[in-house]
């Protein structure tokens, strides 16, 4: 069964076992705007915790993803290579940036859960 | 952090608000950018744009002050017309650049970049001393219509259908209107006093084709017009043949002059330019401000001033300073160590449509 943390940065991870689904909160692109291209990592890097995995571009502005825990990629979303718009229409579905293989789930537990990121938002 | 007069109807409108040169103005509006690049392009954009300060120049010395701040001549300046100028440091770095307006035989109107604001105002005032001129900043509130309806949508208000493009007048007083803009679009600035000015916009908005843009857009629109943009593009460290302007300076100017600067420009002129302007193409993704430029040995050329996408080009684009020696060779944008091709292309990367 999955579980799904948020982060301060704004970001989800959809966990499931050491395998986490990573992407932005519809908040985070409601604040960035129309995305016009986003820079994905390659599959087989090793992200540390706070490396900055993915840039997302609005029209004007060019923002970076931290990855939200440590780990290894293990696929990407290449569908935002032809339209990042995807990340705008639904960014916590079909919009998600990565995939990674987690080498240490006790990252997870300094997290947010859904109320936790709600009340940081509102 | 200041506010402009409209700031209660971009709230209204859902403006995601950002800090701009220590206004509280707005990025975006629920159209979001891309959008509401395209609808200036289509239609009428409105744009918040009081945060640019009007200085006011009048005076028996007027035409004498406003020559000596900019290379031009200014006492041959037709009433009634506004012009792009800048304001040049000892050394023919740019101060400013600005859009100056000829009121009447002794009265000028200067608009400056929001940014530039307080050290305009000081030179200018430096300056004024040696001249029978006062130097008065005017309480304003400013709006831009911007797009092929917009003449249609001010003709409602105002008679404009005879003005051409940098044509000015008051139509009331503390009022001025202008045909002009950022956008490459045909268009106008309107500045009222601040009193008046929710009345006007709510006018305006009333029609339609009307709908408020915000400064997201209005980057992307003059990126595409190829206009630069001071503190990017632009800065005291740049002179006006290196940034591609120095069609705004009269020949025998270019020779020398009294105003400040001239002896400088004209020894860099005819020591000719190392650096210049150019608009680049990068494929496939965009490329910011900042990034450095090689060629293709991996030397550095130069940097990207200005990049971002176009909504209308429907891909990215670029300014950028790069060495005159390396400008007709390959380029490339270096983003951490990835290097991206970039096509030298002419601007503006899209046609303007202004009316002459």
């Amino acid at each position: 069964m999955s579980k799904t943390y948020y982060t301060d940065e704004h970001e989800w991870l959809k966990v499931d076992g050491d395998i986490a689904t990573v992407g932005i909160t519809n908040h985070a692109q409601e604040q960035l705007g129309d995305l016009v291209f986003v820079e994905l990592p390659d599959v087989g890097a090793t992200l540390e915790q706070g490396d900055d995995g993915v840039v997302v571009e609005s029209v004007k502005a060019a923002s970076d993803v931290y990855a939200p825990a440590s780990g290894e990629v293990t696929e990407v979303n290449d569908a935002l290579t032809a339209d990042a718009a995807i990340v705008n229409a639904s960014a916590e579905s079909d919009g998600w940036l990565y995939k990674m293989k987690l080498s240490d789930t006790d990252q997870l537990n300094e997290l947010l859960d859904l109320d936790g990121y709600k009340s940081l938002i509102s | 952090m200041k506010t402009t007069p409209f700031h209660a109807l971009h709230i209204a409108a859902n403006a995601k608000m950002g800090e701009f040169a220590g206004y509280d103005m707005p990025l975006f509006y629920s159209l979001g950018v891309m959008k509401e690049h395209l609808h200036t392009r289509d239609h009428a954009g409105l744009f918040d744009i009081s945060h640019m300060d009007h200085v006011e120049i009048s005076g028996a010395d007027a035409t004498k002050l406003i020559s000596h701040l900019c290379p031009y001549h200014a006492a041959d300046q037709a009433l009634g017309t506004a012009r792009y100028t800048y304001m040049l440091n000892s050394d023919a770095g740019i101060i400013d650049d600005l859009i100056v307006t000829r009121l009447d035989y002794d009265r000028f109107l200067i608009v400056a970049n929001a940014g530039c604001a307080d050290k305009d105002v000081a030179h200018i005032k430096q300056a004024a001393k040696a001249f029978e001129a006062s130097v008065k900043i005017l309480p304003r509130a400013f709006l831009a219509l911007q797009g092929p309806k917009a003449e249609g949508v001010l003709s409602l208000h105002f008679d404009v259908s005879g003005m051409a493009f940098l044509d000015a007048l008051e139509p009331a007083v503390g009022w001025f209107v202008s045909r002009s803009g950022y956008t490459g679009e045909d268009g106008f600035e309107i500045a009222m006093p601040p009193d008046q000015a929710v009345e006007f916009a709510e006018k305006l908005l009333s029609d339609e084709r009307v709908e408020w843009i915000g400064l997201g857009a209005r980057d992307s629109l003059r990126l595409e017009a190829g206009l630069p943009l001071y503190g990017q593009d632009l800065s005291e460290d740049i002179a006006p043949h290196e940034a591609g302007l120095i069609w705004a300076v009269p020949k025998d100017l270019r020779e020398g002059g009294s105003f400040i600067g001239a002896a400088s420009l004209a020894t860099k002129i005819s020591a000719g330019r190392k650096r210049m302007r150019i608009g680049l193409l990068p494929e496939g993704r965009p490329v910011r401000g900042g990034v450095e430029l090689k060629n293709e040995a991996g030397d550095l050329i130069g940097q990207v001033t200005s990049g971002g996408f176009g909504p209308s080009l429907n891909g990215p684009m670029a300014l950028a300073l790069v060495d005159v020696a390396a400008a007709d060779n390959e380029i490339f944008a270096d983003i951490r160590g990835k290097l991206i091709p970039m096509t030298r292309t002419k601007t503006p990367f899209v046609p303007h449509n202004y009316k002459r």
